[in-house]
């Protein structure tokens, strides 16, 4: 089996987001940081290939970003990828979901893989579906928010949690699983794994190599357009307590109930 | 002419509330810009009248495919389809897990735009405008699409509304693509951990993961208890998944929508998937130990604190108070 692992780049989750105003887009400048999510899908690749169920020939992570994003893939090689692949390409900036979908698709494509995987979302973009994109584009079917998932000669038995309760789904390779978080406890990687991760093999690949279709990416190749970026409606600011001294912190918190007549 | 199709996703012989809210919304929409809304259920033996009953909402047509539920793909199939065959300019799914994976492989499969987590939508120009927060809900993004546009609500953004029209429905047809059958439902809707009733209760103590173990439910269980009456324990989606509470008491995105008079979160950072369940509650306090935590932004009353110290105290001061 060879799995791919689709991973990003994102802000720490420290460091204040914010739109640049001139281009509507999401200011990816500042401290970045492999997206904690996707820690999950590598773990989860790396319990398939330790679990002896099948045979995982390699682990291979991808990523689609700025030049910076290298980083994002040396963290997943950190972490037991054997190799990576970046897709980076000036033409690519500003591409929407749909986009990114499609132009990360098209590098899969390349690779064959049986099994891709990802986190269940990205901690800056908030969305949860790029998975179900990829998939589309690959003819392969898609589970997102798995929580369980046991590999076999068979297929893939996956649980997660959906809006009736916990299904089971069995699904044939090859195929795109998002992950949960509560899949796994992803490891910490050795500082012999940190410090070998930059000679691990790392291809570059623009979107002609790729076989991208440069009309369909970017912000003119996007199919939805955002812009006029407003603040929310105003919500007065909730009180706040900082406890040093519980029982006057208790005592606060039963004057606010009382005054409200919550008690 | 531009229609609008909604996916109505069908549950033993009923459809979901936030399907009902993107019929409704579709059809308030699709009067504005000259089309109509029509419905798709997937499902297997869906009855015709649980199909038609969508015309309530608004729906004019209804379009029934016999295929398998609770999976994306065969959706996909379905309203793939309709839109090669049909006059339809824009799709609407209510807020949900299967909202989000149908809506973005149709929109890959339509090459068409897509805006998720959306709360309102507008008309401008006779085309839908789609209103997206983002940043940690600190910002509202406008979405506007060069042909046909995919929007799938946040949950509970859509309220659905009975407008006591009429629906005609139609059996579809499908041949379901090869990947779509790749997948099959072993089971669907179990039901993890006890079977608890947290939807009309008054006060609602919730926890998350910064209980730091199941046990830790027991000071909520305390303080729920301390309040007595009309009160429950509620708990958020990470610490059901870990196994430490019922499903029937999680709240958020596939779980419970709430609105006690007091809903206390004790461990819970505020994610918005968690925010979208609760935050309609007239009372919000939290009690967090990280100060940064989103939950604090939605908050009336926050408390930056060990839950472990306050939750006791307080469990004892409101016995006390209550006498």
């Amino acid at each position: 089996m060879k799995i791919c692992v689709l991973v990003k780049e994102v802000p720490d989750a420290a460091v204040q987001k914010r739109i640049d105003p001139s281009t509507g887009r999401m200011d990816r400048s500042g401290e970045k940081n492999l997206n904690p999510y996707d820690t999950h899908a590598i773990e989860a690749a790396m319990q398939i290939k330790e679990g002896g169920a099948v045979e995982v020939e390699e682990i291979v992570a991808v990523t689609m970003g700025p030049e910076s994003a290298v980083r994002a893939l040396h963290k997943a090689v950190s972490l037991g990828a054997d190799r990576s692949i970046q897709l980076t390409d000036e033409a690519l900036a500003g591409s929407d979901v749909a986009a990114t979908g499609y132009a990360l698709a098209k590098v899969l494509e390349r690779e064959k893989p049986d099994l891709v995987l990802l986190g269940q979302q990205s901690d800056d973009g908030e969305c949860y579906t790029i998975g179900a994109v990829v998939a589309e584009h690959l003819g392969m079917p898609s589970l997102t928010q798995v929580i369980k998932m046991d590999v076999s000669a068979d297929g893939l038995r996956c649980e997660r949690q959906a809006e009736y309760g916990y299904d089971t789904v069995q699904v044939q390779t090859p195929a795109v699983i998002s992950v949960g978080d509560a899949i796994n406890e992803p490891r910490y990687p050795s500082l012999k794994a940190i410090m070998g991760a930059k000679k691990k093999p790392l291809e570059k690949l623009a979107i002609g190599e790729a076989g991208i279709d440069a009309s369909q990416v970017g912000a003119d190749g996007s199919k939805v357009v955002c812009g006029d970026f407003k603040a929310p409606p105003a919500k007065s600011a909730g009180t706040i307590i900082e406890d040093e001294d519980t029982d006057e912190t208790v005592e606060k918190i039963v004057a606010w109930l009382d005054e409200r007549k919550l008690i | 002419m531009a229609n609008i199709l909604v996916y109505a996703l069908h549950y033993e012989g009923a459809i979901n509330k936030n399907s009902l809210g993107a019929v409704s919304e579709a059809a308030r929409l699709a009067g504005e810009i000259g089309g109509e809304a029509h419905a798709v259920v997937v499902g297997e033996g869906i009855s015709d009248d649980v199909a038609a009953g969508l015309g309530a909402f608004g729906a004019t047509k209804v379009f029934k495919a016999e295929a398998p539920e609770g999976l994306s793909q065969p959706v996909v199939d379905v309203m793939g389809k309709l839109f090669e065959t049909g006059d339809y300019q824009y799709a609407i799914f209510g807020g949900g897990l299967l909202g989000f994976e149908v809506g973005a492989g149709l929109a890959a499969r339509l090459n068409a735009g897509v805006t998720m987590e959306v709360t309102a939508v507008n008309v401008d120009g006779g085309q839908l405008v789609a209103e997206r927060p983002i940043l940690g809900d600190s910002s509202i993004s406008t979405s506007r699409y060069k042909d046909r546009g995919i929007i799938i609500g946040r949950l509970n953004a859509f309220e659905a509304r009975e407008s006591g029209g009429s629906a005609t429905v139609e059996t579809l047809d499908v041949q379901l693509s090869s990947h779509a059958q790749q997948a099959t439902m072993v089971q669907r809707g179990e039901q993890r951990g006890a079977d608890v009733d947290i939807e009309g209760a008054d006060v609602l103590v919730a926890g998350g993961r910064g209980l730091g173990k199941a046990e830790g439910f027991q000071l909520c269980e305390d303080l729920a208890g301390a309040f007595g009456g009309n009160s429950a324990v509620a708990a958020t989606r990470a610490v059901v998944d870990a196994g430490w509470y019922p499903y029937a008491a999680q709240i958020g995105q596939t779980g419970k929508t709430v609105a006690p008079k007091l809903y206390l979160a004790a461990g819970i950072s505020g994610a918005i998937q968690h925010k979208v369940g609760m935050q309609s509650s007239e009372n919000i306090v939290a009690i967090n130990k990280d100060a940064n935590a989103p939950i604090f932004e939605f908050s009336d009353l926050g408390i930056v604190g060990d839950l472990n110290k306050i939750l006791p105290k307080l469990t004892e001061a409101v016995k006390a108070r209550k006498g």
